[in-house]
């Protein structure tokens, strides 16, 4: 087996890197593949409380680094799924404990173990963001329907090309198709005209995301959620399947959409 | 070089710095650097640094012809004192340096300075949040300028697409510049000294040219420019 690396950033914080991680490391999983998410946010590490798996922690990413323990000893399997494992984040160093050659080697190590390995970026632009997707196949970049977020994405897409690495895909994330409509919020068609790469997924908001990770059990588990859908669909289109894009507007169910199929013949 | 006679690059040749000393010692330490550079000397223009030395047609002369005998062209002479520098005036030697060639200007300060008019960077790609570009002359960008990204440039700009970004043309104070763009809607606009910043846009897009008329920073359709200049 030879692993594929796809690193999730975003540049700035707080859009749904680590969620997104979490979510996209059990899709695959769930579909079979042997999955391994590592937490690059070292110093400010979360990925396990997001995947439940805080409490299993014994050596980190950092450890195994510096040697003192073995990659298989840092490995942690999760508690639901037999393929999925996390390489957490030492929380008790800062990003200069790595270096972008460490991360490669690494996932080297890595790749003749498993068919997906994942690593959540810190925010910003500095050395973290550069050993996270220095050993990337696949750069995914997420972002919201902000301004500020998607200036940010706009700049890290612009510094992965200088990396030389293949074009990114985008995620919209926690998209609210009403506000859309509305037009109070920026559409995926706005976001793509000023981004220009292509797009891998569009998630939309949904409070069982902020349930789900609370309680360490990522939304993908939970088959009635919209954004876990979502990831599921972008599992797949990482997998090369070619997925179509579920239209946000149906987000009134299954009776709204009868009501809409009603409609057209009547004002509107 | 131990005589201490320092040489340097200007714009268009070399800057001899010729030390105190008697100029029987200096010159034959002179013409020895330079019989010692070889390759590095000849076709070489020089101009010589004298301070206040005081040499006379004849000294200079001299020297003028020992260089050329060695394949180097003494340009300028440079120094106080005046009677070397009405003799070198005499010979039809440059007193100054001047000024620095267009190339040269470029390499060092980008855009305070007047404009070369012709030369402009070709970027062929799309700016991106946290992309600059400074140039002293023209700036061609075939693809968009995001907003977050900056152009400033001391001649025009000119964008095959999307304007959005940070543009400043003639920054050097050209009050000539121009901003074309297809979509012209930058974040913010200026051109020498004015600032502007982008009204709602109104309807599509459709290309525009900004530039400075009584003072003011207007954009005009391109088309309206255009039939203008047909009729």
């Amino acid at each position: 087996m030879t692993a594929k690396a796809a690193t999730i950033t975003s540049g700035k914080g707080g859009v749904g890197k680590t969620t997104a991680t979490a979510n996209l490391g059990v899709a695959l999983a769930s579909a079979g593949y042997r999955v391994v998410c590592i937490d690059g946010d070292i110093g400010l590490r979360n990925l396990d409380v997001v995947m439940g798996l805080e409490n299993r922690i014994v050596y980190d990413l950092v450890d195994v680094i510096e040697g003192r323990c073995k990659l298989r000893q840092a490995l942690i399997k999760d508690k639901r799924l037999a393929d999925l494992y996390l390489i957490p984040a030492a929380q008790t160093r800062d990003k200069t404990a790595v270096s972008p050659q460490d991360m490669v080697k690494l996932v080297k190590d890595l790749r003749t173990d498993f068919d997906w390995v994942l690593i959540d970026s810190p925010a910003g632009i500095e050395r973290g963001f550069r050993n996270a997707i220095a050993p990337a196949d696949l750069v995914l970049i997420i972002t919201n329907p902000e301004v500020s977020a998607v200036r940010d994405a706009d700049r890290i897409i612009g510094l992965v090309e200088a990396e030389e690495k293949s074009p990114p895909k985008l995620i919209v994330n926690r998209v609210k198709p009403e506000m859309v409509k509305r037009g109070d919020m920026l559409s995926t068609v706005d976001i793509l005209d000023v981004l220009a790469i292509d797009l891998i997924g569009v998630v939309p908001e949904d409070d069982a995301v902020t349930v789900a990770t609370n309680q360490g059990s990522p939304a993908v588990l939970d088959a009635r959620s919209r954004a876990g859908k979502a990831f599921r669909d972008i599992a797949r289109r990482m997998n090369g399947e070619d997925v179509p894009f579920e239209s946000l507007e149906s987000k009134d169910g299954f009776f709204g959409r009868i009501s809409r199929i009603v409609r057209p013949g009547g004002a509107s | 070089m131990s005589s201490g006679l320092a040489v340097k690059g200007v714009g268009d040749g070399l800057l001899m710095h010729v030390p105190e000393g008697p100029w029987d010692e200096v010159l034959a330490s002179l013409l020895q650097t330079v019989d010692d550079g070889g390759e590095f000397f000849r076709g070489a223009r020089v101009a010589l640094q004298l301070d206040d030395r005081e040499l006379g047609a004849a000294d200079l002369g001299h020297l003028r012809d020992q260089l050329a005998g060695r394949e180097v062209n003494l340009w300028a002479v440079l120094g106080t004192s005046q009677p070397t520098r009405s003799a070198a005036a005499d010979l039809g030697l440059a007193l100054e340096l001047g000024r620095p060639s267009a190339q040269a200007r470029e390499a060092d300060e980008p855009i305070d300075t007047e404009l070369p008019g012709e030369h402009a960077a070709l970027v062929h790609r799309t700016l991106r949040s946290g992309n600059h570009i400074h140039y002293a002359g023209h700036v061609v960008v075939v693809g968009d300028v995001n907003p977050g990204a900056e152009i400033i440039a001391g001649g025009d700009v000119i964008v095959w697409g999307r304007l959005r970004g940070v543009v400043h043309a003639g920054a050097g104070g050209n009050e000539e510049a121009v901003v074309c763009a297809l979509d012209l809607a930058p974040t913010q606009l200026r051109i020498a000294g004015q600032i502007a910043v982008s009204p709602e846009r109104r309807g599509a897009a459709q290309p525009e040219m900004a530039r400075l008329k009584d003072g003011q920073l207007v954009a005009e359709k391109w088309i309206d420019e255009h039939r203008r200049k047909a009729d």
